[in-house]
């Protein structure tokens, strides 16, 4: 039993067919990756995790719950973190701002009313914050208002806002998108050292078949809003079915 | 200090300053003198000065913080208005009670229109609060005239059932506000040399109830709830994938800002005892929207300066008449005077607007942060000359 089980779930757009009966189990403390061709439905997948969609029919249950009819920071709130293609993060607020946030709503719920109590004097909150910024390298930027940060820093930052939750499951949408190659091998540096530091769980959706084959220990292969395999690199590489559907097209 | 930062408190320090010596910093010119027509230390004009003030610091934990637009905010002032001449009608003519029930019930009117206008962001929030607003007005121009006096507005009679103090003072007048028997009208009046300064009770009540307001709302901005507001304005996507709700972030700040709006508006009664429908027009929402925009939107100081602004202009500016202006420029020949007159004139007196209209097309063009961040600027021009003064030639390359 994995810790997000996605069973037989539907979503139709019109006369498109997004996804037709998806089973999907992610197991815990596993790196598992979804790809696929363009329009497999990768994105409608991870918006109906995320709540942003909800399915004609199916279930998705994350750690015993459903997620569906869930609003996005319900979810949140159950221990699911997003990272998003082109990062989201608070721009006009500071590194550090930015940072207390997540830890406020991992120790206050998704609302309280703390109107009079300083932010100044939030000591376990600070010391949380300033940890994370040191873990992922940046507490020197801490004052620095987020719009100035580089591209590969704003990544960063967002990444350091999910972690600081500490989430059960960390979604990244393909996190290297239109990223240099450099950038690219910064990302996959970061997620491995983030992988190895903390055992986290990781889904990841993604079109670079370096990042994948570098990242992943399981794979899902999506074709036409349908699972065609799910297995290890290894297996998935040579895996006849794939290549025909998927692989043969980008000649790896 | 009062749970402060450093900077904060000496900000506070500076309003309290001002507001205490303000009968005295707004008159700097003898009475009497040519000048003295700029003199803003009248009580009434006083009194307008903190009232919107607070109006506009309300409005800024609204605006300034979530970045959410409200065109309705004058519908909470004039039902503070109206809340508080009821409290004078029913029950006694201590302004205390007024104040406090305009508050809780421009509250509660601000929590049912918040409720439902924060379904909606961006343009189509602020025509929801606009719409509302203009109802408000609507209801309390013709259709609530058993409540609102209508097009008279509401004012005490002589007959009002008043359940604590009488209906009449002993040479059968209407009684005035006044806090626990010190009336809002009393004035002391001091004269040193040829200046002349007016103290007045009801305006240091609502100096006290700004520098309170203006200490709440620092307390606001510094705390996680004005940090989460910052963050709704700045990523609402990130903020809901962060695990908050964004909707009663929004709604307690819409609320608290209703507040302060009652506020205001139960203070206004409470200097003089009547509340017209005109208070909830669309044009009083928008220059409250003015006010906070050409102070600095989502600084601390800027919508007071902002509102200190506006009613200056709207009171001394619009004094200047063709005769003030000709005898200003008499000194000029006849042909050049009545030319001068005749280009200025349409800039001062009614046409006080267009100055104004100006003047708010230049803070928002080159001062985006509005009169605070102008100031900013000349406090860094300052910084640079002195230390370049200290040690000159340190921007120059080294030989």
């Amino acid at each position: 039993m994995g810790i997000l089980e996605v069973k037989g779930i539907n979503k139709r757009f019109g006369g498109l067919q997004a996804l037709g009966d998806v089973n999907l189990s992610v197991e815990e403390n596993t790196v598992h990756a979804i790809i696929g061709p363009n329009g497999a439905g990768k994105s409608t997948l991870l918006n109906v995790l995320v709540g942003k969609l909800i399915p004609d029919s199916g279930s998705v249950m994350f750690d015993g719950q459903s997620v569906l009819g869930r609003k996005p920071h319900e979810i949140n709130q159950m221990g699911i973190s997003r990272v998003f293609q082109t990062p989201e993060i608070f721009t006009d607020l500071t590194v550090f701002e930015n940072v207390m946030i997540p830890c406020f709503a991992k120790r206050d719920g998704a609302f309280r009313m703390h109107a009079v109590e300083s932010i100044f004097a939030e000591k376990g909150i600070r010391a949380q914050a300033e940890e994370m910024l040191a873990d992922v390298n940046m507490l020197e930027k801490r004052d620095m208002v987020t719009s100035s940060l580089s591209r590969g820093d704003k990544r960063r930052l967002e990444m350091a806002m999910c972690l600081v939750q500490d989430p059960k499951l960390l979604l990244l949408d393909e996190p290297t998108a239109g990223m240099a190659r450099a950038d690219t091998e910064n990302t996959i540096a970061l997620l491995k050292e983030i992988r190895a530091k903390r055992g986290i769980t990781m889904a990841i959706i993604e079109h670079d078949m370096n990042v994948v084959f570098s990242l992943a220990e399981r794979i899902t292969v999506l074709a036409q809003g349908t699972p065609l395999v799910e297995d290890t690199p290894e297996n998935i590489k040579g895996h006849p079915k794939v290549r025909e559907a998927y692989l043969g097209e980008a000649q790896v | 200090m009062l749970g402060l930062e450093k900077k904060d408190f000496r900000l506070l320090l500076i309003v309290i300053g001002l507001t205490l010596f303000a009968p005295i910093i707004l008159n700097p010119f003898p009475a009497g003198s040519e000048m003295a027509q700029f003199n803003a230390g009248y009580p009434d004009l006083m009194q307008r000065f903190v009232i919107f003030g607070i109006f506009a610091i309300g409005f800024n934990i609204l605006f300034g913080l979530t970045g959410y637009l409200s065109f309705g905010h004058a519908a909470f002032l004039g039902v503070g208005s109206y809340s508080a001449v009821w409290m004078f009608k029913l029950l006694s003519m201590n302004v205390l009670p007024a104040i406090v029930l305009s508050v809780i019930i421009a509250g509660l009117f601000s929590f049912v229109i918040g409720y439902i206008s924060l379904r909606r962001s961006g343009i189509y929030f602020s025509i929801l609060t606009l719409a509302f607003a203009q109802m408000s007005f609507a209801l309390a121009y013709s259709v609530l005239t058993p409540i609102t006096g209508g097009e008279t507005g509401l004012q005490l009679a002589l007959d009002d059932p008043r359940i604590l103090g009488a209906a009449q003072t002993a040479s059968g007048n209407i009684p005035v506000p006044a806090l626990f028997g010190l009336e809002m009208r009393a004035s002391y009046e001091m004269t040193v040399g040829a200046w002349a300064f007016t103290f007045n009770v009801g305006y240091y009540l609502a100096a006290l109830i700004l520098v309170l307001s203006f200490y709440m709302a620092i307390r606001i901005f510094r705390s996680p709830f004005g940090l989460m507001l910052r963050a709704i304005k700045s990523n609402q996507t990130r903020m809901s994938y962060t695990g908050l709700n964004s909707r009663p972030y929004t709604l307690a700040a819409f609320v608290i800002s209703g507040m302060y709006a009652g506020l205001a508006g139960g203070l206004m009664a409470s200097m003089d005892p009547l509340a017209g429908a005109e208070r909830m027009q669309w044009t009083a929402s928008g220059e409250v929207v003015l006010m906070t925009i050409l102070g600095g939107a989502g600084t601390l100081i800027g919508p007071v300066l902002g509102a200190g602004m506006i009613k200056y202009f709207e009171n001394i500016f619009s004094k200047i008449n063709s005769q003030v202006l000709h005898e200003w420029f008499g000194f000029l020949p006849d042909g050049l005077e009545n030319f001068v007159v005749t280009i200025i004139y349409p800039f001062v007196g009614k046409g006080w607007h267009l100055t104004l209209g100006i003047v708010f097309m230049l803070v928002v063009i080159f001062l985006p942060g509005g009169l605070v961040q102008g100031g900013q600027k000349i406090a860094a021009a300052l910084k640079r000359k002195k230390t370049d003064d200290a040690n000159p030639g340190a921007s120059k390359p080294a030989e």
